[in-house]
């Protein structure tokens, strides 16, 4: 079973990637930058982690590091999408 | 519950492909971000109803501090910083992925912090995949903070050389890889858990070191590349799909805008991570020095220029980093805006690797409200330089070398540039004669079609602006 969850996650990971160069091929330079700050708000995601390892009932290491952790991820989540959004507001036609 | 956190995990998923998807088209791409976010809300959401979550107080206080971090960031970093914050969250989330992975692999250890004599196992599977968030994310961490300070000007822009570079690094994988080997073998051995965190802390700072100012749009994307997929490695050690999936989709965008990056400065992947402009630079000094242009430099100043743009019918303006440096994005606005009352056709045309991020220059002329449609990617234009009167070089170099395209000998043979020198007049704003990042005088300032306009971008814009309001 252990094995098998485990290639199911490889193959998630394997599809995901396709779909990436698809979708991401098609972004014109012109929104490479947001692209890239966008992206760093989604791989904030980390989050979940985070979030799993901080909310434990006992206080260990992993807590703080999961504390911590949870500060990072933040930090990605807020201000990538913000300064995307900033960013993406002033991209006008004429 | 457990269902429908994993339903509310494949519908962020799907916002997120939806998100990147929208993303493709400047029309929809704020709606895309919106997705984006709203996909990043359900998750969180989702994993603070999981039963594994049993106190919040954590929780709550590392959000609030990563929450107000991020938002001062987000709305004080000035458009020309933006490399700079995208290098630093590149960081963070190589960050988070390190400590995700070092804190399950506590959690998993039933002899941590009381011994309680059980025996440690840790799937294969599992071992892997937290030694691989250990490194990915140490290395992303600590090489987008040696990134970021290259580009704030903290940390050199130069290629940085030391001796042993590639034999070091070579040696320090390896060990990375051993110990890996004997972690998954037998997880007990936490020092060499630490060791391979303080390993890979330290490859990230000796590779992006070397790596020069103008090669950062490379080490940017690729760094982006690597947060992705330390997200994904962290999804394997949770088993999270939505973890793989988001690492996996900003995995393919870092290695996609790694791609064009390397194309458009005609060289490998291998030849930027190792620094390599400055072997050919060296080598190539002594040869350089007899072959290099000789001949007048004409220059000119704000008032001929002015009489010079007041009967030309088409301009094309070519932004480099220097235009960035100088701000000069909002004088070079005013000068666009004037020339079209004129009746001139302006447009602009950018490098890939104009600036010091993929989409710099772009961004700098969105903020100054310069329509993204006058913004002409180098295909698209290049061979338009045929029939235009009059191209004006913003603080670009190299790009725009002629030698590029015939001068075998030239570090910067095959790059593809912008074929400026074709057209009628060239006129280049540059603060001096100095040579660009590759280290080479650039033959296209002793043209006979060229003139010198020196000066500071943005005040030489400004002046400019002036003499033409003045005719």
């Amino acid at each position: 079973m252990e094995e098998y969850m485990f290639l199911m996650h490889v193959y998630v990971f394997a599809l995901a990637i396709f779909v990436g160069f698809e979708l991401i091929t098609k972004v014109p330079p012109t929104l490479h930058t947001p692209l890239m700050s966008g992206s760093n708000a989604i791989s904030g995601i980390t989050i979940v982690g985070a979030i799993l390892s901080a909310g434990m009932e006992q206080f260990t290491i992993s807590t703080i590091l999961g504390l911590i952790a949870v500060a990072f991820a933040m930090i990605n989540v807020v201000g990538g999408f913000l300064v995307t959004d900033r960013m993406l507001k002033m991209f006008k036609k004429k | 519950m457990k269902i429908a956190i994993e339903i509310t995990y494949l519908v962020s998923s799907i916002l997120f492909i939806f998100g990147i998807k929208f993303l493709g088209s400047p029309k929809t791409a704020r709606k895309g971000n919106l997705y984006a976010a709203i996909g990043m809300f359900l998750a969180i959401a989702a994993t603070l109803l999981d039963q594994q979550v049993l106190t919040f107080e954590w929780i709550i206080i590392g959000a609030l501090i990563g929450s107000i971090a991020g938002l001062i960031m987000a709305v004080k970093t000035p458009m020309t910083g933006m490399p700079q914050m995208v290098g630093m969250l590149n960081g963070f989330g190589g960050g988070a992925s390190i400590l995700v992975a070092l804190s399950e692999y506590f959690k998993k250890n039933p002899n941590y912090p009381v011994d309680t004599g059980m025996p440690f196992n840790l799937p294969v599977n599992e071992g892997v995949a937290i030694i691989l968030s250990i490194l990915i994310g140490g290395v992303t961490f600590t090489g987008s903070m040696i990134a970021f300070g290259k580009l704030q000007g903290i940390v050199t822009g130069k290629v940085v050389r030391y001796p042993l570079q590639h034999p070091l690094n070579a040696l320090l994988v390896l060990a990375v890889v051993v110990a890996g080997v004997f972690v998954v073998i037998d997880p007990t051995m936490m020092n060499l858990v630490l060791a391979i965190s303080v390993i890979s802390l330290l490859l990230g700072v000796l590779l992006v070191l070397p790596i020069g100012g103008a090669d950062m749009p490379v080490a940017i994307s690729l760094l982006n590349s690597y947060s992705g997929i330390a997200g994904s490695m962290t999804g394997f050690v949770l088993g999270n799909n939505e973890l793989i999936i988001a690492g996996a989709l900003v995995g393919a965008s870092g290695i996609i805008l790694t791609n064009i990056m390397c194309k458009a400065m005609n060289r490998s992947l291998m030849n930027v991570v190792l620094g390599g402009w400055a072997n050919a630079g060296s080598a190539s000094s002594s040869t350089s020095s007899t072959s290099s242009p000789k001949g007048d430099v004409k220059s000119i100043d704000s008032e001929e220029l002015a009489m010079l743009l007041d009967s030309v019918s088409s301009v094309i303006v070519v932004p480099g980093y220097g235009m960035a440096v100088g701000q000069a994005q909002h004088a070079v606005r005013d000068l666009v805006n004037l020339l079209e009352k004129k009746g001139v056709k302006v447009r602009f045309a950018i490098h890939p690797v104009a600036g010091r991020m993929p989409g710099h220059m772009n961004v700098l002329l969105a903020e100054a409200q310069v329509p993204y449609d006058k913004l002409l990617a180098m295909e698209d234009i290049n061979d338009d330089f045929n029939n235009t009167d009059v191209v004006i070089v913003i603080g670009a170099n190299d790009v725009v070398n002629p030698a590029a395209r015939h001068d075998q000998n030239s570090p910067i043979f095959g790059m593809p540039i912008l074929n400026v020198d074709y057209a009628k007049t060239v006129i280049i704003n540059k603060r001096s004669m100095n040579a660009g990042y590759a280290g080479i005088d650039n033959e296209l300032f002793f043209y006979p079609n060229a003139l010198m306009y020196f000066g500071d971008s943005k005040d030489a814009m400004t002046k400019l602006v002036n003499e033409i309001k003045n005719l």
